[in-house]
C-alpha cells in the first residue's frame, strides 16, 4: 500500500523528527558532560595521583660501601671506580650478535661470557648486566666510537670492592658478592628491602656479612620525571645516599701477616686477643684464599679449586673448627681443682706413670712417671696422671660446671658469622647428642680422658684463646670482637664497640696466680722452653697435642703415621707474664706435638707484638720437641 | 561605488556569498581549537594539518557554491563510484594493520569507505526525493538495501568504525524520511537489551575460548577491553586507562597548555589523532571540554535549523543526516576516549589530525551551506 502525504505534512513531521534528533544529541552530550564531571571533578584526586605515579619514578642512588681498616689504618677493604661495559638484553637486537660484535674490538673471553650468562640467568631481563668490567681508557674510547652500532650497550662508571690485602685476613674481612635469592629472603626478613633497591652486592662472609647493616649505607633516592618508555626526562628532587660506616678493627694487620707467614704452608689457626678488652689482634686461618675472586662472581674453575681442595681453604678454622684441646686443657683443670677445693697448690701426688681406672690403665707420656707431682709441676711437665686423678675426683659434672664459665662449649659471641659451639662433654650433652640409651650412657673412663683434654672435648682456637685471656685478666670473660670502632661516614663520629665483659668468674687471685706460675714455668723449663729460649720477656704457655688417630696403649710414633693422621699441635700462651698484653691460641693441624709446630709460631707472634721483631719467614718446626718435659 | 559586476568589492562579495557566517564562525572556533591542541600534542604535524585544513576549506567552499538541487544530482554517480571502489579495495587493496582499507590510485592512497560517509546520505536523500509523496514500506526496504551493500563491503575490510558511521549516516536519512516508530522502538529496545546483557555477562563472554558470531577477534577484544580495561593494562586496556587518567587529572581547569604530563611524556597513545580529546581535557580541564561541547552543539543547532528550513525533501534529509553525522563523530569519539564506548577508530571531528576525515567533514559543512543558500534563493 502506498501512502500519500501532503508536502506540508511531510515538512512538519520532519521538523518533529529533527526535534527528536536534537533532543537525542542533547541527552548524549549531557551524558558526556556528566562523564567529564565524574572523571575531572569527582575522581580528580584519584586520577591526579595516577598521573603523578605515571610521571614520577623514584630511582635509587646506591650508597658507597664503608671501608674496613685495621687498628693502624691499613686498608683491608675499599672501593674503586672503574668502567664496565653493560648490556640490557631486552634493548639489543640480538644478544649473541651484540656480544660477538663487541668482541671484535674489546677483549671478551670465554670466562666473561660464562659469567655474563650466569648473572643473566639470575637477573631480570630489563636490567643491564656487565659483560666486561674494569675497561681500560682505550677500550672505553674504542667502544664510544662504535656505540651507535650497539643499542642497549652502555659504558657505566661503577664502584667495585677491592681487598688490597689479597689473601691476608680473608676469613676475617670476608667478601661481598652479587645478591642472590637467599640474600633477598634475608633482606626481606630484616625489613630493609627499600634500602637495597638498586644494590647489586651484599656481604657474603666475614665482617662484610656481620656488619652488613653498618657497611651498606642508606640508599638515596632521586625523583625523576619519566616518559612512557621509562626514560628519565628531568630531575625533580633527590635525597643523597649516605655512605656506609667505616670499620676500624682491633686487628693489627702486621701482626696478622707475621702470624700468617709463620704458618708457612701448614694448615691451622691462630687467635690472638688483647686480654684487657677482648679485642682480637690477629685471627688466622690457613690456608686462605683471595676474596677478590668472589666479588664479580667466582668462575667455576676457581670455585672448584677452592671447594674441592683437601686443605679446605674456605673453612674458617679459627672459629668454626673444633679440636680436642689436649694438654692445653690442663691449666683450666688445675684451676677447677683449686676452686673446688679438691686440690691445693702444694698438695702432691705420686706418679707411677699410669692411672688405673675400672680395670683400664691410663698411661702417662713418661714411662715410669714423673715422681712426686704438685700443681706447679703438673703443668710444667704436663703430667697426665695428675689430671687423671683430678678428673676422677672432680667427676664429669664437676668438670663441666667449672669449665662452662670460661666459655668452653659455647659460642663466644664474636662479631663474625659462622662460629661453632664446640663440645664441653657432660652426661647431659651425651644425652642430647646420641640416640640410643647405650650411646647416651656416660662411662667413668670417659671422665678420665676428658681430664687431659681428650675424649669428646672439642674447642675452637677462638674459644681456647678467649679462655686463655680470661685466665690472665682476672677471670673476666669478654665477648671477643674484631671491630673497635664503627665510624659514621657523615659525622665522622666513632661508635666504640665497647669491651663487653659478659661475666666475671669467681676465682681467687691466689689460685689464678698458682696456675699462671705453672704456665710461666712451661715456657721457662717445660715443654715451651725451647720455643721461648732467649726471650727478653717472661711469658706463660701450655702445649697440647690433640689425638687424631688413637693408637691405644702403644707408644705413638709420628713418623710412622701418614701426615694427615699426625696429631694436631696446640699451644696457648700469654705475655708478658705480669700484666699480659696478648693472649693467644695456636693450632697446627697434623703438626704433631704442641711444642713442635704451634709454640714456635706463638713465639714469633709474641716477639712482634711486644718487641716489633719481624722474622718474615715461617716459624721453624722443632723436630726435637717433646710432649712432656722434666 | 561602481555597479560593475567586476568591481573588486563585488567580486569579494560574490566570493563569500555561499559562506554561511554562523557556520564559518563555529568552524573558526573549532579550527582554532584544533590549532592550539595540535601545537601541544604534535607540533611537528602542525604544518601538514594546516595544509589539510586549507584543502578541506576549499572543498567546503566548492560544495557551498553548488546549488542545493545540483548536489543531489551527484548522488547516483558518487554512490556507484563508492561501491565500485569498495569492490576494488576488496580485490586490490593494501593491507595495513590487519585490515584492507586503502586503495593506491597512483597519486595518493585513498580510503573509499570514507567517500561513502557522504555518498550514502546523498544517495538516500536523492532516492527519497524521487519518491516524495509516495514513501511507503517498499521505499524503506529499497533504502535499507542501498545502505546494506556498501556497509557489508566495509565490514568485510574489516573497519568497524567506518561501517558504524556509514550505517548511522544512512539510518539518519531513513529516520528523517519518516520510518515508523513501530519499527524503530523495538530495534532500539533489542539493541539496549543486548548491550545491557553484554555488560552484565561480560566476564563470561570475554573468556578466551568464547566465539562471538559475526565479530572479529579484535572487535571482541575492543568490547571486552571497554568492559574491563584493567584486565590488560599494558596491552589492549592501555589506551583507555591512560586517556581516562589524562582526562581525570586535568581537573576543573586543566594543567595548562603544553603542560599535560600524560600528553608530553607519551603516556597518551594516539594523542594527535583519535585521542586528542584527552589532550584537551588534560590541558584545559572540564572548562575546556565543555567549551568544545558547546561549539559542537552550536554546529548541530545551526545544522538542524538549516535542515528545518530547507526547500525540498531531499535537502531536508541531507542536511539533517549530515548534522547527525557530525554528532555521531563527536559523541562516539568522546565516548570512546572517556571510556563509555568501545575503542573504534573515529576521529574527533574537525580537531583530530588527518586529511581524509577533515575533507569529508568539511564537505558536509559545505553541503549545509549550499542548502542554506538554496533556501535563500528560494525565498527571493
Amino acid at each position: 500500500m502506498i501512502s500519500f502525504h501532503a508536502p506540508e505534512q511531510d515538512a512538519s513531521r520532519f521538523r518533529r523528527r529533527v526535534l527528536v534528533a536534537g533532543a537525542f544529541a542533547l541527552i548524549c552530550f549531557a551524558l558526556l558532560a556528566s562523564r567529564f564531571y565524574y572523571l575531572q571533578v569527582v575522581k580528580f584526586d584519584y586520577f591526579h595521583t595516577r598521573a603523578e605515579d605515571n610521571r614520577i619514578a623514584l630511582l635509587p642512588i646506591v650508597p658507597n660501601r664503608g671501608t674496613i681498616v685495621d687498628r693502624k689504618g691499613v686498608v683491608l677493604a675499599r672501593n674503586y671506580a672503574a668502567y664496565t661495559l653493560e648490556i640490557t638484553p631486552s634493548r639489543t637486537g640480538g644478544l649473541e650478535q651484540t656480544i660477538d660484535g663487541l668482541a671484535e674490538f674489546i677483549t671478551i673471553d670465554a670466562r666473561d661470557r660464562r659469567r655474563f650468562r650466569k648473572i643473566l640467568e639470575e637477573s631480570r631481563s630489563f636490567e643491564s648486566v656487565a659483560i666486561r668490567t674494569r675497561l681500560s681508557d682505550e677500550e672505553v674510547a674504542r667502544f664510544t666510537a662504535q656505540r651507535y652500532r650497539f643499542p642497549g650497550v652502555e659504558v657505566q662508571a661503577r664502584l667495585f670492592r677491592d681487598y688490597p690485602q689479597g689473601a691476608s685476613a680473608t676469613h676475617v674481612v670476608g667478601y661481598i658478592g652479587r645478591i642472590n635469592d637467599r640474600d633477598i629472603e634475608r633482606i626481606e626478613e630484616r625489613g630493609v628491602t627499600a634500602n637495597y633497591r638498586g644494590s647489586d652486592y651484599i656481604g657474603k662472609s666475614g665482617l662484610e656479612l656481620s656488619y652488613e647493616a653498618e657497611l651498606h649505607g642508606t640508599t638515596g633516592f632521586e625523583q625523576v620525571e619519566v616518559n612512557a618508555g621509562g626514560r628519565a626526562v628531568r630531575r625533580l628532587s633527590s635525597t643523597p645516599a649516605v655512605t656506609g660506616s667505616d670499620l676500624e678493627l682491633t686487628l693489627d694487620m702486621e701482626l696478622q701477616k707475621i702470624a700468617e707467614t709463620a704458618f708457612g704452608d701448614r694448615r691451622g689457626a691462630l687467635v690472638a686477643i688483647e686480654p684487657s678488652t677482648g679485642g682480637i689482634l690477629a685471627l688466622v686461618s690457613t690456608p686462605t684464599f683471595d676474596p677478590n675472586l668472589f666479588v664479580e662472581g667466582i668462575s667455576t674453575q676457581d670455585w672448584k679449586a677452592l671447594n674441592d681442595s683437601p686443605d679446605h681453604p674456605l673453612l674458617h678454622r679459627a672459629i668454626y673448627s673444633a679440636y680436642p684441646p689436649g694438654s692445653t686443657f690442663k691449666p683450666f683443670m688445675a684451676l677447677a681443682g683449686l676452686t673446688s677445693g679438691k686440690r691445693t697448690p702444694g698438695q702432691a701426688i705420686a706418679d707411677p706413670g699410669y692411672f688405673n681406672f675400672a680395670g683400664h690403665r691410663f698411661m702417662d707420656d713418661k714411662i715410669g712417671g714423673h715422681g712426686m707431682v704438685d700443681l706447679h709441676k703438673s703443668i710444667v711437665v704436663s703430667c697426665n696422671t695428675y689430671y687423671y686423678q683430678l678428673a676422677n675426683d672432680l667427676g664429669i659434672e664437676g668438670i663441666a660446671t667449672a669449665m662452662a664459665p670460661f666459655g668452653f662449649g659455647a659460642r663466644t659471641g664474636i662479631d663474625l658469622p659462622g662460629e661453632a659451639e664446640g663440645v664441653l662433654p657432660s652426661p647431659a650433652w651425651k644425652r642430647k647428642r646420641f640416640r640410643t640409651p647405650e650411646q647416651q650412657r656416660w662411662y667413668g673412663g670417659e671422665t678420665i680422658s676428658v681430664g687431659i683434654g681428650q675424649g669428646y672435648n672439642a674447642y675452637t682456637p677462638l674459644q681456647m684463646a678467649n679462655a686463655m685471656a680470661t685466665l690472665v685478666n682476672g677471670g673476666k670473660v669478654f665477648r671477643p670482637h674484631v671491630v673497635r670502632h664503627v665510624i659514621d661516614s657523615r659525622s665522622g663520629e666513632k661508635r666504640v664497640i665497647e669491651p663487653d665483659p659478659i661475666r666475671q668468674i669467681a676465682v681467687k687471685p691466689e689460685h689464678l696466680a698458682a696456675v699462671r706460675a705453672g704456665m710461666v714455668g712451661v715456657n721457662k723449663s717445660g715443654t715451651g722452653r725451647r720455643a721461648f729460649a732467649g726471650a727478653p720477656y717472661d711469658s706463660g704457655g701450655k702445649t697440647g697435642t690433640a689425638q687424631v688417630y688413637s693408637l691405644k696403649g702403644s707408644k705413638y710414633v709420628a713418623g710412622q703415621v701418614r701426615e694427615r693422621l699426625r696429631d694436631h699441635s696446640w699451644f696457648i700462651a700469654y705475655a708478658p707474664a705480669e700484666n699480659p698484653k696478648i693472649a693467644l691460641a695456636v693450632l697446627v693441624e697434623n703438626g704433631g706435638f704442641g711444642a713442635q709446630s704451634a709454640a714456635p709460631i706463638a713465639r714469633q707472634v709474641i716477639d712482634y707484638h711486644l718487641l716489633g721483631k719481624r722474622p718474615n719467614e715461617p716459624a721453624p718446626e722443632d723436630v726435637e720437641a717433646e710432649e712432656s718435659a722434666e | 561605488m561602481s555597479d560593475s559586476p567586476f568591481h573588486p568589492l563585488r567580486l569579494l562579495q560574490a566570493f563569500f556569498r555561499p559562506i554561511d557566517p554562523i557556520l564559518i564562525l563555529i568552524m573558526a572556533g573549532l579550527f582554532g581549537y584544533a590549532f592550539v591542541l595540535m601545537s601541544s600534542a604534535s607540533p611537528e604535524r602542525l604544518d601538514s594539518q594546516l595544509t589539510h585544513m586549507m584543502v578541506a576549506v576549499a572543498v567546503m567552499w566548492c560544495a557551498a557554491w553548488l546549488p542545493g538541487q545540483r548536489l543531489l544530482s551527484f548522488a547516483v554517480p558518487l554512490y556507484l563510484l563508492g561501491v565500485v571502489l569498495l569492490v576494488a579495495v576488496e580485490l586490490f587493496g593494501e593491507v595495513s594493520k590487519g585490515a584492507q582499507r586503502w586503495l593506491d590510485i597512483g597519486v595518493t592512497r585513498i580510503q573509499p569507505s570514507e567517500l561513502m560517509k557522504i555518498a550514502m546520505p546523498l544517495m538516500l536523500a536523492w532516492f527519497f526525493q524521487q519518491r516524495e509523496g509516495r514513501i511507503g514500506w517498499r521505499e524503506f526496504l529499497i533504502a535499507t538495501m542501498l545502505l546494506a551493500v556498501p556497509v557489508g563491503l566495509i565490514v568485510k575490510q574489516p573497519d568497524l568504525g567506518t561501517s558504524l558511521l556509514v550505517t548511522a549516516a544512512g539510518f539518519y536519512v531513513i529516520f528523517f524520511a519518516g520510518l515508523s516508530w513501530r519499527l524503530i522502538v523495538p530495534v532500539a529496545l533489542v539493541g539496549i537489551v543486548s548491550i545491557g546483557s553484554i555488560v552484565a555477562f561480560g566476564d563470561t563472554l570475554c573468556q578466551p575460548g568464547v566465539d562471538w558470531v559475526g565479530m572479529r577477534e579484535y572487535q571482541k577484544h575492543r568490547v571486552c577491553t571497554l568492559l574491563d580495561p584493567t584486565q590488560d593494562p599494558l596491552g589492549k586496556g592501555f589506551h583507555i586507562i591512560q586517556s581516562t587518567i589524562a582526562i581525570g587529572s586535568g581537573g576543573l581547569s586543566g594543567k595548562g597548555w603544553m603542560d599535560g604530563t600524560q600528553t608530553h611524556l607519551s603516556f597518551l597513545p594516539e594523542r594527535h589523532t583519535d585521542f586528542i580529546f584527552a589532550v584537551l581535557a588534560e590541558e584545559f580541564g572540564l572548562v575546556g571540554a565543555l567549551v568544545l561541547l558547546v561549539l559542537y552543539l552550536a554546529l548541530f543547532a545551526r545544522g538542524f535549523v538549516i535542515a528545518a528550513h530547507a526547500p525540498t525533501l531531499g535537502m531536508r534529509l541531507l542536511a539533517g543526516a549530515v548534522t547527525m553525522i557530525f554528532f555521531t563523530y563527536a559523541f562516539v569519539n568522546m565516548g570512546m576516549v572517556t571510556g563509555i564506548l568501545p575503542v573504534v577508530g573515529v576521529p574527533l571531528p574537525f580537531i583530530s589530525y588527518g586529511g581524509t576525515a577533515l575533507v569529508t567533514l568539511c564537505l558536509g559543512v559545505g553541503i549545509l551551506m549550499s542548502i542554506q543558500r538554496g533556501k535563500l534563493v528560494n525565498k527571493h
